[in-house]
């Protein structure tokens, strides 16, 4: 367990970030230009990260998959940015935050994490408005703030529904001015296929050039993954179709523990499947809630049109079941009641997967202008996908897989269990528990490209200032590059008969089914089975035409899909040894009476880590306990 | 439904391209086009043929990937989407359906429908920022900016960088992408002090990169699938010329 | 300067101020030529002042250096425009998008070139250098360009002519007019719709005025 020290500073909790940047060892302006570092993704987190690091005189590498950095998958972040700067006077505080991402996270993360993201989140806001962000205003002047997610003050910063948009963008615009000055080279279209580790630290990446397909060595002090989720295991889900766990796994598969990778957030309000190609979930704005109201036919299978079904014949199962709250209740129950009902084989629509959201009481009484006013966005983009309009007849909406709290397990340093390697972003495990807040995504994201790693990250290299430049002709780099190569030549090799895609789609449906919503233990030993014999069958029977020096889209997502037969086992793995539900997971087997999640605190207040123990080779475990001293651990209820 | 697709497939950059025709049926209305062709790749796959190679992500008009020129207009038939927002219910059951590349020599093919877009971000790299160090920020409110000017470097701001501008442009201009830029950062106050200068750094290196001029055609605003205004080349122009004769 | 010429946008700035030059001599011409309409005393006494007056003759080579920079200028943007697409698109579409005369300002503009020869030729050079006839009004001798120029609006084909180069120059302007203010940058969200009014309604005063005459005394001619 020596590798898991969090490094969580002495002090009170308000003090602890403050006396740890005064206690972090710097790096002289010289010696910076020295160090190479190396950043991979180029998100909020990733690109800030890449132009503060610039900023600062480090020579810095920046990668993505993608055309171009601007792309990467925090553009789609639609809701908003928190921070705690209680601009609305409603008695916000970073204390306040910091305590709402805690509850909201089910007491599954550590308090000095949270406390010091909340800190930072009001930098970030000042950050991204001088760095250009359109920021939504009053008609003073000042800045604007909507609430959100349930919590009671306003503190979300928004730009209209594409705050990640303009966010990125603000933190794209910096990197390309380091660009500019020659302090990041950029590497676009690249795709991380190896971690290289030379004496135990991080030292290198492999990529594949996604457009010539060679294979390039790049070395450096230190490496930075901004990798972002890996919700698209389920093949299905709100996230862009390219967001994949590749490099995360690699640099789990050399020594990264990874943390609570079972903790998936399912959104449940999105547009549902409409037909069996497709590739993505639209989502639709949670605040339709307020006005619709969910339901599904009493009888199994009943095909008829929705407004042909009376009233008695209805079944408004979340005013059934949770009349205190009804439609409104959180996410975690709204979706798992749907699952429940569609499986019980009441859902509607062509595939049985979606229940009715239905504005025509609300239209009734309010006037059809007034649900216009509210939603005239939303009734559109939904009547653009499914040429249905909401005003005539009930939404079909459906849950979707939406973002991954679990990642890379780091240090408070933000460091993995690989020295030199560091995880920042949706792609570390860090801030929100089991479950995390609206508008909290960005928050991190900002917090830790332009201001946690670029301080914390000095306290390593302050050691490395003595080490040259990195060779890239070690045997280290053969080997992983060899690796890499012939992991790509024995894909391409299978020459079998189905798509990568028919396996990434059978995948996700394991996943969804047996590792989604609801989990129990019965489900998640079949689903190990149902993987592994799915990874057999991929292994043997994918087709990847072309070849490996062109561009090759089926190859590069073979790739990624190869990684998550294996990032899909360990999900389950973790599903099964936590018996008990927190947050977004909900374990059948732990539940009140009522049908609610059961934390059981005295056996799992832990993180779980699970390290790699070679291929084939069963993971091991190790428990980080949490400690709550700031903040009373209560239950969640919505009675 | 069923359709003739005639699609341009080109080995690499330096291949000669040329259109393959297919015949593709059973495509259900409520596929969008992407899924149209995601299902028509999978029969190319399973029959032993190299699958169309085209770009996408978010698959939600947000990440500007996407760049198919159909039919003769870039994202196809329909107004302010994206490619990946194209619904098969804009076309009718045994239509003949043409799919090209963005074409412009700053936009060179790699591969079937995908081109080369990097020269946007060496535009950007020309100027498209506030140089401001992480830090260096002032507190957020310390700036008011009025609403009506806050929203309209929003909607400059929402530029996707997808390049439908230059595919729709006759004369494959960029002055779309680099006046919502321009016009964004001029608008508000923290990016009015390299106003000037960012002008004329993006424009010089727009038209170094070999994209066309500017014809005020309005075909650019009327393919943007985030309809950003011809009056943001007109604050560009404003911009450009000031920063030149104050000098 | 060199280096602003060089830019596209300082191509544009000039292309549009010597468009808007011409836009204003367009005024000028045509309030010349409704004198026509008023007889054969009146027209040319207003003709002889054009080509006496100081002003008027300082600016006349001004004239022809605008139209020479508009043409030389929108001539190289287009032709070099041509070469930023290698590989044209297999199919275009523009009819939901742009105006027939945006996409055509260079083919408007070469058969009002066309137009312009064959203009000058028959008008500006016969009152030059050809031989025309003198009326004496009042104690001047002057030019009598009116004979002239109804000799050949009487010949249906001339008449067509003229009108087609009316239509075209209307066409050239609807979008030259406020695509000029737009390159100077002088255009706002409120601006925008006045300028389109603005430049329509001069495209149609412009072309129905330079129509109208030879019309007139064709129908004159038929009629009488």
């Amino acid at each position: 367990m020596g590798k898991l020290q969090s490094k969580i500073p002495d002090g009170p909790l308000e003090d602890k970030w403050n006396n740890h940047k005064n206690s972090v060892r710097l790096v002289s302006p010289a010696n910076k230009n020295n160090l190479d570092i190396i950043v991979v993704g180029t998100g909020l987190s990733g690109a800030s990260a890449a132009s503060t690091l610039g900023e600062l005189g480090y020579n810095v590498k920046s990668f993505c998959f993608q055309d171009s950095p601007r792309r990467a998958h925090s553009v789609a972040a639609q809701g908003g940015i928190n921070a705690a700067k209680n601009y609305k006077n409603d008695g916000d505080s970073v204390f306040r935050l910091f305590k709402d991402i805690i509850k909201g996270g089910d007491y599954r993360a550590r308090e000095a994490y949270v406390y010091r993201a909340a800190q930072v989140s009001n930098q970030s806001i000042d950050q991204l408005v001088a760095a250009g962000v359109p920021f939504a205003r009053e008609y003073s002047g000042y800045l604007d703030n909507r609430s959100f997610g349930g919590v009671q003050v306003s503190r979300t910063f928004y730009a209209s529904g594409q705050t990640g948009q303009q966010c990125l963008l603000g933190a794209y615009s910096g990197l390309t001015r380091q660009i500019a000055r020659g302090r990041v080279k950029m590497y676009a279209r690249r795709e991380m296929l190896e971690l290289v580790v030379v004496e135990g630290k991080a030292r290198g990446i492999i990529t594949r050039n996604l457009v010539t397909g060679e294979m390039e060595r790049h070395s450096a002090h230190a490496v930075v993954l901004a990798t972002g989720g890996y919700g698209t295991i389920y093949y299905l889900s709100t996230l862009a179709v390219g967001s994949n766990a590749s490099a995360a796994w690699a640099a789990h598969r050399k020594g990264a523990f990874f943390a609570n990778p079972s903790f998936v957030q399912i959104h449940p309000t999105s547009i549902p499947q409409l037909n069996d190609f497709q590739a993505k979930l639209t989502l639709m704005s949670e605040s339709l809630r307020n006005d619709g109201r969910i339901w599904v036919p009493k009888k199994k299978g009943d095909k008829r049109h929705p407004v042909n079904i009376k009233e008695e014949e209805r079944d408004y199962y979340l005013e059934r079941r949770y009349p205190a709250f009804g439609n409104l209740v959180p996410r975690d129950v709204a979706s798992r009641a749907a699952k429940e009902r569609c499986d019980a084989g009441y859902g509607v629509g062509d595939t049985g997967l979606s229940v009715y959201l239905d504005f025509s009481h609300a239209i009734e009484k309010h006037g059809k202008e007034a649900i216009k006013s509210k939603y005239e966005n939303l009734f559109e983009m939904y009547e653009k996908i499914t040429g249905n309009s909401p005003y005539k007849e009930p939404m079909r909406i459906y849950p979707a897989g939406h973002y991954t709290m679990g990642g890379l397990w780091v240090d408070y340093n933000l460091m993995t269990t690989i020295p030199g390697l560091f995880a920042i972003g949706e792609s570390n495990f860090s801030d929100h528990g089991a479950n995390r807040l609206g508008a909290g995504s960005l928050m991190q994201c900002a917090g830790d490209g332009y201001f946690i790693l670029p301080v914390t990250i000095g306290d390593y290299l302050a050691d490395e200032i003595k080490t040259a430049r990195i060779s890239k002709d070690i045997p280290e780099f053969e080997q992983a590059e060899k690796a890499a190569k012939e992991k790509l030549q024995s894909l391409m090799a299978i020459n079998g008969k189905q798509t990568v895609n028919s396996f990434h789609r059978r995948l996700g449906r394991i996943m969804w089914d047996m590792c989604g919503m609801v989990r129990n233990e019965k489900g998640l030993k079949k689903a190990l089975k149902m993987i592994s014999d799915l990874k057999e069958e991929f292994l043997k029977d994918v087709r990847i035409p072309g070849a490996i020096n062109e561009i090759n889209q089926e190859l590069e997502r073979a790739v990624r899909v190869a990684d998550f037969f294996d990032l899909g086992q360990l999900m389950v793995h973790d599903a099964l040894s936590r018996e008990e539900s927190c947050g977004a997971h909900f374990r059948e087997e732990s539940q009140t009476a009522e049908g609610e999640a059961k934390r059981i605190d005295s056996r799992y207040s832990y993180v779980a880590l699970w390290e790699y123990q070679g291929e084939g080779n069963k993971h091991s475990l190790h428990k980080e306990e949490l400690v709550f001293e700031n903040v009373e651990v209560q239950e969640r209820s919505y009675k | 439904m069923e359709f003739k697709l005639k699609i341009w497939r080109q080995k690499n950059a330096r291949s000669q391209g040329a259109f393959v025709e297919y015949f593709i049926s059973g495509v259900s209305k409520e596929m969008s086009f992407l899924e149209m062709l995601d299902y028509l790749n999978k029969t190319l796959i399973e029959s032993g043929d190299n699958p169309v190679a085209f770009e996408h992500d978010c698959r939600e008009g947000i990440c500007g990937s996407c760049s198919l020129y159909i039919n003769g207009r870039p994202h196809g038939p329909d107004d302010l989407i994206a490619t990946c927002e194209l619904r098969m219910t804009k076309f009718k059951s045994g239509d003949t359906i043409i799919v090209e590349p963005w074409r412009a020599k700053s936009f060179p093919v790699l591969r079937d429908l995908i081109v080369d877009r990097y020269a946007f971000d060496k535009i950007m790299q020309a100027g498209g920022f506030i140089s401001v160090n992480s830090g260096a920020a002032p507190e957020a409110n310390s700036i008011p900016v009025s609403r009506e000017v806050a929203d309209e470097a929003f909607d400059a701001a929402i530029c996707i960088g997808c390049g439908a501008c230059v595919a729709a442009c006759k004369n494959s201009s960029a002055m779309l992408f680099v006046a919502a830029k321009v016009s964004q950062l001029a608008l508000l106050p923290q990016g009015k002090p390299e106003a000037e200068k960012r002008a004329r750094a993006m424009v010089a290196k727009m038209d170094e990169l070999g994209f066309g001029s500017c014809s005020n055609t309005g075909a650019c605003e009327a393919e943007c699938p985030k309809g950003i205004s011809l009056a943001h080349i007109a604050r560009l122009n404003r911009e450009f010329l000031l920063a030149v004769f104050k000098t | 300067m060199s280096s602003f010429i060089n830019t596209s946008i300082g191509k544009k700035f000039l292309i549009s101020i010597t468009g808007l030059f011409l836009i204003s001599f367009l005024a000028v011409h045509l309030t010349g030529n409704l004198f026509l309409l008023a007889g054969q005393e009146s027209f040319n006494l207003v003709a002889h002042f054009m080509a006496t007056d100081r002003v008027i003759s300082f600016m006349e080579p001004l004239l022809a250096v605008g139209f020479l920079l508009h043409i030389v200028f929108t001539a190289y943007l287009t032709i070099t425009n041509q070469f930023k697409r290698p590989q044209k698109f297999a199919k275009v579409d523009h009819r939901q998008t742009s105006s027939w005369p945006s996409q055509n300002m260079f083919v408007l503009g070469g058969l009002i070139f066309i137009f312009l020869v064959l203009h000058l030729s028959n008008f500006w050079y016969q009152m030059q250098f050809g031989e025309m006839d003198y009326i004496l009004y009042g104690d001047i001798w002057v030019q009598d360009a009116y004979s002239l120029v109804t000799g050949k609006f009487i010949i249906w084909w001339y008449v067509l002519i003229y009108v087609a180069g009316a239509v075209f120059l209307g066409l050239h302007l609807l979008h030259g007019f406020k695509s000029a203010f737009f390159s100077l940058g002088l255009y706002n969200k409120v601006w925008g719709g006045r300028l389109m009014l603005i430049g329509a309604i001069y495209s149609i005063i412009i072309t129905v005025g330079f129509s109208l005459i030879p019309v007139y005394f064709l129908i004159g001619h038929l009629t009488g």
